[in-house]
């Protein structure tokens, strides 16, 4: 699945990166923990979370994710925004909780394998 | 020079996390005891109880190192320090601006008791403290440099709440002026498994919750008096100022 038919099909905001939204998404990791990402997430997960700092876009780019999604209707930082636009990596946007996102990608991703 | 012997992290009653015991006269007699020249005061998000202990200290004739433990938008524990009670207060003013005000229960987080010299409670604070500004890590650092203070992410090698663990790595724009770590740990083998510059200084401190853990963990400064500037010199490594870890 792509991230540009998750982006459509749970009415997500794209903040920035736009240039990746044709990456596919395999799988997905929930954490806060930056550290934890850096450890534990997998290339073409799409990492759900409330952090909005820059570090958050270096640790997608080097564990290769497909995108980033900001939960609770929070927004990036800008130099966060800047920094998803050089690295061609999503980064989006819901209103719902981490809960609720996190049950429906779960519903959409595996249910698409 | 003189050498002065520095535990630079110690919270006081106001932080809920902190035992009852941990009034302001009962923390500096604590570090007379214990052969602790200069004490930081640093209570997570606030600077209340700064002024009683550097009163009552220097009648003991102990220093004190005025600051907090703020806690970022991130989660990240960051130490602040200042030169002076007035640009304290501009940091407090900072503080109220930028704290989510969470209701609490005190009966099941703790007491953020604020008290005199003779250990009577002044008044209780009711929005919990513990919890993250709603400033990044980035523009907690600008603050603090802004108004002349010292800024040093605590206890860096901790899963929960040290800028690794939260954070991942030391992001480059961010300007610190020491790393805390903790007790327990080596300067050594933080610096490695972290990678963390030889240029950059490392303080240890006790992060005191309890009077039993006042001067556990120390740090030696070599300066000429104990003051704010001479402890900033000795961390740029300035004039013959130095520290080491004890």
């Amino acid at each position: 699945m792509k991230v540009s038919e998750l982006v459509k099909e749970l009415n997500l905001e794209v903040f920035s990166g736009s240039a990746g939204l044709e990456r596919e998404v395999s799988g997905g990791y929930v954490s806060d923990l930056l550290s934890d990402v850096m450890g534990n997430a997998s290339e073409g997960d799409i990492w759900v979370t409330l952090q909005t700092h820059r570090n958050v876009v270096a640790i997608a780019s080097l564990k290769e994710l497909a995108c980033v999604l900001l939960v609770s209707s929070l927004a990036p930082e800008q130099n966060t925004i800047e920094h998803s636009n050089e690295e061609g990596i999503p980064i989006l946007g819901t209103t719902l909780s981490t809960f609720e996102v996190a049950g429906l990608l779960y519903q959409k991703i595996k249910g698409a394998q | 020079m003189k050498r002065f012997r520095a535990d630079l992290h110690i919270h006081t009653v106001l932080s809920a996390c902190a035992d009852l015991e941990m009034s302001p006269v009962n923390i500096v007699n604590c570090a007379k005891e214990k052969n602790v020249d200069l004490i930081g005061i640093t209570d997570h998000n606030s600077t209340f109880h700064c002024s009683l202990v550097k009163e009552l200290a220097e009648e003991e004739g102990i220093s004190v190192l005025c600051g907090a433990e703020v806690t970022t938008r991130e989660e990240v524990h960051c130490l602040a320090y200042f030169s002076d009670l007035a640009t304290l207060d501009n940091f407090q003013k900072y503080i109220d601006r930028h704290l989510p005000l969470i209701p609490y229960l005190p009966e099941h987080f703790g007491y953020q008791a604020v008290v005199d010299r003779e250990d009577r409670i002044i008044r209780l604070v009711e929005e919990y403290l513990n919890v993250g500004l709603s400033q990044t890590i980035d523009q907690v650092e600008q603050e603090v440099h802004r108004l002349g203070g010292l800024f040093v992410p605590a206890h860096v090698e901790r899963q929960m709440f040290g800028i690794f663990g939260q954070l991942g790595f030391v992001p480059d724009t961010l300007l610190c002026d020491a790393m805390g770590i903790m007790q327990r740990s080596a300067e050594a083998e933080v610096r490695s498994k972290f990678r963390i510059a030889v240029s950059m200084p490392m303080i240890k401190a006790s992060d005191a919750h309890a009077l039993s853990a006042i001067g556990s963990a120390c740090t030696w400064f070599e300066i000429a008096e104990p003051t704010f500037d001479e402890i900033k010199k000795a961390l740029k490594g300035e004039d013959g100022r130095k520290t080491s870890i004890e």
